[in-house]
């Protein structure tokens, strides 16, 4: 293989510091970047003085040289406020999808580009597949990490760029080639949480940025079976925290944000045999034909579902609950991403 | 290897590591005790004393022995004001927006501690408005706070117009100046000869890091920050840094000694820097930040438009060439610069600014090497950085 110039985006996490060493065994011209996306000298949640020094530390070990970008302004304002204000619109947003797309495969990507680097890495399981008809995007090899799902958004041009050394690895390979290699983040725990959120939680979060608006909770016939202290607490098809007396299980049905009104009834009434998809991109630049079958993941570690892309309409083989407008639907064929977009 | 940040740190002076090396091997004794050893490294001390004393314009018993610049700083602004307020003289407390932030967040701890804190501005070139100075002084101000000269930008302030004002407005003030730049290259004792408080780091003039010296003249009150066993007149306890105190003497000696020689090289090389950043790309494509009649001589700051200051330094680290941009926050993350933005500078030209700083050793091949490595690295991220690109 052809040395590269690869620059490598080190949380300071377990997975980009494999994927560090993985290419430098491979002989390639590594750089180790750390971006910081959030807040100032707080030691807690993303970008944290604490995950910059261990990957600074593991790419001091591996003797490749380390930089901070300082994406914050960028991250604030088509990360931290898009998802604000989808939570104000009644939306269920996420976040990371939102970072994948503005930042590390958008200004992360340019930036690696204008200052000559042949690709850029990350941790993410998923892998980068080179084809006779170009490069696809596959779900990593441990199903349960597999991240291809926030990858929706990658375009093949983007894949040419990209290399997910770690796609190819179970988690329990990347901790124990970490471990065999002596990196200091080896064992080292996952994130899980939305990296700028920290202290205080997503509602309190929200309740400082003026969108936790209280209002009722109704049954679709509109009668007031209850009140919240926010509508932003609340996602379509979400079951637990309804505050409900015990009774017959009920489910969001529906989130006003204007009227503060919550909707809540039985699984029966969550049931759709489509959803709308806004802003739908494709891999491969082309959407797959209407009358294929193809596999739908519309939550992070949803199990797929069957369905048609039909327009902006993927139709469900078998009816499924209502997508909660906001979230990503992603489109498989297989083990291989096609595109995706948000329910509208 | 250009290394164009001598601003960030300086090499040790030969000087300064022949004046160390006996009391890291040898002689090893604290000077706060009653015997040979003890006594062999007090009078080093005391002798150092002299030197800084006589470098800075001031007399031995002036000289308080600091862990650096930061810590003088910390404890020239906390020291006088909460002294004054023990006396009950005042509560005010008058600086600049473009001090370091050593002496900025000294004073912001202060106003969190119930201090009235003023900042004043600058003007385009990075000089304090002396008229806001003199509108922030009354009777009640305790402390005034101005650098000699400015860590980013280089410009040397107006002392003599400062001081004069602040015994004007402000009578019962200590008037403090962060001299932690300018000790390389300024006469201290001429420029900041009416401060009772003087700041200066020894790693920026070739000393070692982690000592720098408080100047406290006579009649000056302060409390310390650090309370121990009552060295430096109890003003900064703690065993001394016996070599660390011997190489800041013994490097300022050095650099007062070679001044009449190095300042015309190093003001030299500065424009050779500049002059071929500038004449290698087009019109337009490069500014210069700071005012230039007010510059310290080894200081280039300068704007690339359209061009990230980030992606820039990475290329310059990829050809060797070591440079700086805004400050550095815990992270290590650059951060937006607080002088340039008090100097009126867009945000977007502020990213696109790096910080060219020379020294006593640099050479004109390094400059050179240095031009050809930024405008090619310049030239390469022209027009290509700053976008979010729309995608999906």
């Amino acid at each position: 293989m052809r040395p590269m110039r690869v620059l490598v985006a080190m949380s300071g996490g377990v997975d980009s510091s494999v994927a560090a060493a993985r290419l430098l065994a491979e002989g390639h011209n590594v750089t180790g970047v750390t971006l910081k996306l959030w807040g100032g000298e707080s030691d807690s949640g993303c970008c944290s003085v604490a995950d910059v020094e261990d990957a600074r530390r593991v790419a001091a070990q591996l003797g490749i040289p380390h930089y901070t970008f300082n994406f914050a302004d960028d991250f604030t304002a088509t990360v931290v406020e898009p998802y604000v204000g989808a939570h104000a619109a009644g939306l269920t947003p996420n976040p990371c999808v939102e970072c994948n797309r503005s930042i590390k495969f958008g200004r992360l990507l340019e930036r690696a580009e204008a200052t000559g680097f042949d690709a850029l890495a990350t941790g993410h399981h998923a892998r980068v597949i080179a084809t006779p008809a170009g490069f696809e995007l596959a779900r990593g090899r441990d199903g349960g990490k597999d991240q291809s799902y926030v990858l929706y958004m990658l375009a093949e041009a983007d894949l040419a760029r990209l290399r997910l050394p770690v796609g190819e690895m179970t988690k329990a390979d990347v901790r124990a080639e970490a471990a065999a290699l002596g990196l200091r983040t080896a064992e080292k725990a996952e994130s899980m949480e939305v990296c700028f959120i920290t202290r205080g939680g997503r509602e309190r979060f929200l309740a400082e940025r003026g969108v936790m608006r209280a209002g009722a909770v109704v049954d679709p016939a509109g009668r007031v079976l209850g009140h919240h202290d926010g509508a932003a607490r609340f996602t379509i098809g979400q079951r637990r925290g309804l505050g409900m007396a015990a009774g017959e299980r009920r489910y969001v049905l529906d989130v006003d944000p204007a009227a503060g009104a919550v909707t809540v009834g039985p699984f029966e009434a969550l049931l759709r045999d489509e959803v709308r998809v806004g802003g739908l991109t494709f891999v491969a630049d082309a959407p797959p034909r209407a009358t294929e079958p193809l596999l739908v993941q519309v939550r992070a570690h949803a199990t797929p579902v069957e369905g048609r892309l039909d327009g902006e309409v993927v139709r469900f083989a078998r009816p499924q609950p209502r997508v909660a407008p906001g979230q990503v639907v992603a489109l498989y064929r297989g083990e291989t991403l096609l595109g995706g977009g948000l329910a509208v | 290897m250009p290394y164009l940040d001598h601003a960030a740190t300086t090499p040790l002076r030969p000087e300064a590591l022949e004046a160390m090396l006996p009391f890291l091997q040898g002689s090893f004794g604290n000077p706060s005790g009653q015997h040979a050893a003890a006594r062999a490294a007090k009078t080093a001390i005391e002798e150092a004393r002299e030197q800084v004393a006589a470098a800075l314009g001031a007399k031995p018993a002036e000289i308080v022995f600091t862990g650096g610049g930061t810590e003088a700083d910390n404890l020239a602004i906390k020291g006088a004001a909460r002294s004054a307020r023990d006396r009950g003289s005042g509560d005010g407390v008058v600086t600049t927006a473009i001090e370091h932030h050593a002496v900025l967040h000294s004073c912001d701890r202060l106003a969190r501690d119930g201090f009235r804190v003023t900042k004043v501005g600058v003007d385009a070139g990075g000089v304090v408005d002396l008229d806001a100075l003199a509108a922030a002084l009354d009777d009640r101000t305790t402390v005034v706070s101005v650098m000699l000269a400015n860590n980013e930008v280089g410009t040397v302030q107006p002392l003599a117009a400062v001081t004069a004002l602040v015994a004007e407005g402000a009578p019962r003030a200590v008037f403090h100046t962060d001299a932690v730049q300018a000790a390389a290259w300024l006469d201290v004792a001429a420029g900041a000869a009416g401060a009772a408080l003087i700041a200066v780091s020894a790693h920026k003039f070739g000393g070692p890091k982690g000592v720098g010296a408080l100047v406290v003249r006579q009649g000056a009150r302060l409390v310390p920050v650090i309370d121990g066993g009552g060295q430096e007149r109890d003003l900064r306890s703690g065993t001394h840094n016996v070599a660390g105190i011997v190489g800041m003497a013994a490097a300022l000696t050095a650099t007062v000694a070679r001044r009449g020689e190095e300042v015309p090289r190093v003001a030299a090389r500065r424009d050779r820097l500049a002059a071929g950043v500038a004449g290698r790309l087009p019109d337009g494509a490069v500014r210069s930040n700071g005012d230039p009649a007010r510059k310290l001589v080894n200081n280039c700051h300068l704007a690339f438009p359209g061009v990230e200051a980030e992606a820039l330094l990475l290329l310059l680290d990829r050809d060797g060439v070591c440079a700086s941009a805004g400050s550095s926050c815990a992270s290590g993350a650059i951060e937006p610069s607080h002088v340039l933005a008090a100097m009126g500078l867009p945000v977007d030209l502020a990213r696109s600014s790096v910080r060219l700083t020379v020294g006593w050793p640099t050479t004109e091949a390094e400059v050179d090497e240095a031009v050809a490595v930024i405008t090619a690295g310049v030239e390469r991220l022209a027009g290509r950085a700053g976008r979010v690109p729309a995608r999906g």
